[in-house]
């Protein structure tokens, strides 16, 4: 089993609907976010480009942070979710710096937090609280190992991307061009 | 054009605008554990070869400070933990893939190393020292027996500890400033260069502080060597590291890199310290505090500079 999300950019409008549900659905503290909506704007008026992108931890084949980790908080679980596990993780920021997308935080109580791809969720067979709220549906997620799971057959079908794919990290958030 | 903008307003404490978790703590425990390392490479590898007299400093001086100085890294390593109380979990495990957790077990050996030895030479500093107790003057006299395979012990868990740094820094994917094999080497080097120096400081006999001086000089060479290398690395790596690099060429950190770092910490004693050898008068004094100077600058500049470089996303 291999998670992974893919996202239409054609899509998302920069609603952060997902952003909001998932503060909610992960009581994440007030002034943090664990997901975010980057644009980038390219070129000089009126030729300009536009990409719009909702990104989060990228939940790593060869992830640093779970490498990095002394003391084992960071790790795999099923389907290839990065998580930390609170009592273990000593706050020593060395996953926080290797991370290349910047997608952890310090939680004010001191250890190290970041987006789950919503376990609690998946273990209940719904979807991650970002993918479920959001309101173009641009938002997509599943089993890279079966072959007729939605996201399979999408990343089939469509042109797709990943960020900073030479930093080395095998990244499972697909951006659909 | 490119602009490039988190509309969503992401503000994560430490991490936005840019990253800042690691502050004055860290560079400071890495100054004081490659200084460390390097007062006990020496002192063990004086008495493998057998120079312990004619080196008494080294080899019985400046360990005494060595306890010190590496309980004093730790506790700053343990301020700059966010979740302190469960520090002791680095003790539960042992990660391979992370030099952070080797750095955790070789201070855990290294410490009680360093106490030893500088218990073994504590009559260098209270002449009449009594253990009193009898299993004490036993350990000592144990201690003593075993005393080649201590230097052995303390030649190669100083390097260990004294390149480890470097590596640390060297393996964090998302900082591409730090993201060169060379730092592991030019921490190591930095280190025993800081050994040497505080050597030179602490000794009373013109000829140790001489063979020193030049065992810094040749290390100081070796660090300039380095330093050029790291620069050739990144100018020749991705559009990423060469964005990095500029960091010291043109950047934020150009002049405190060019000024303290290499003017100061390490061309200028170059120059004091030949000019000793070719018998000019020098406050001897002047080239040791400038490389311990050198040695704490570097790392603050690589610290702060590194998390300040990052990917585009």
């Amino acid at each position: 089993m291999r998670y992974a999300m893919a996202i239409d950019t054609k899509k998302c409008v920069g609603c952060s609907d997902c952003v909001v549900a998932c503060q909610t659905e992960n009581n994440v503290p007030l002034g943090y976010a664990r997901d975010w909506i980057r644009e980038i704007n390219q070129g000089v008026y009126p030729h300009l480009h536009m990409e719009i992108r909702s990104e989060r931890c990228n939940h790593c084949d060869n992830s640093p942070c779970v490498r990095s980790c002394p003391t084992g908080a960071s790790h795999y679980e099923e389907g290839g979710i990065v998580k930390v596990t609170k009592n273990k993780c000593i706050g020593c920021s060395a996953c926080i710096v290797s991370c290349p997308y910047d997608a952890r935080y310090i939680h004010p109580d001191g250890y190290v937090d970041k987006c789950t791809f919503c376990d609690h969720r998946l273990k209940k067979g719904e979807l991650p609280a970002c993918v479920s709220v959001c309101p173009t549906k641009c938002m997509y997620f599943g089993d890279l190992d079966n072959p007729e799971s939605e996201i399979s057959q999408l990343l089939n079908k469509r042109l797709h991307k990943v960020l900073i794919p030479e930093a080395g990290t095998g990244p499972r958030v697909y951006f659909l061009h | 054009m490119t602009e490039d903008i988190i509309v969503s307003g992401r503000m994560n404490h430490l991490i936005d605008p840019h990253l800042e978790v690691w502050e004055w703590q860290i560079p400071a425990y890495l100054f004081l554990g490659g200084l460390a390392a390097g007062i006990l490479f020496f002192a063990g590898l004086m008495v493998l070869t057998g120079r312990e007299d004619k080196y008494p400093a080294a080899v019985r001086k400046a360990p005494l400070l060595v306890p010190v100085i590496l309980v004093l890294g730790l506790f700053f390593l343990f301020l700059d933990l966010k979740h302190k109380l469960f520090f002791w979990r680095l003790y539960t495990t042992i990660k391979l893939g992370a030099p952070m957790s080797w750095g955790a077990w070789v201070l855990l050996l290294v410490t009680p190393l360093s106490f030893i030895w500088a218990a073994l030479n504590i009559r260098e500093l209270f002449p009449r020292w009594d253990w009193k107790y009898d299993i004490l003057k036993k350990l000592e006299a144990f201690f003593r027996k075993y005393r080649t395979y201590l230097a052995w012990a303390m030649v190669l868990l100083s390097v260990v500890l004294g390149i480890y740094t470097g590596i640390l820094f060297s393996a964090f994917n998302g900082r591409p400033l730090w993201n060169t094999s060379i730092l592991g080497p030019l921490f190591l080097v930095s280190g025993m260069s800081g050994g040497a120096a505080a050597i030179v400081l602490m000794s009373r006999s013109r000829e140790e502080r001489h063979y020193f001086a030049r065992i810094d000089l040749l290390l100081i060479f070796i660090e300039l060597v380095l330093i050029v290398h790291m620069f050739m690395g990144f100018l020749s790596s991705t559009q990423t590291q060469i964005d990095a690099a500029q960091l010291f060429l043109g950047g934020k950190y150009t002049a405190p890199f060019w000024i303290f770092v290499v003017i100061l910490g390490l061309v200028t004693p170059a120059i004091l310290e030949l000019m000793e050898i070719k018998h000019k008068r020098i406050p001897w004094v002047a080239a040791p505090v400038l490389v311990l100077f050198g040695g704490i600058m570097l790392r603050m500049i690589i610290a702060f500079a590194g998390q300040v470089s990052h990917w585009n996303v």
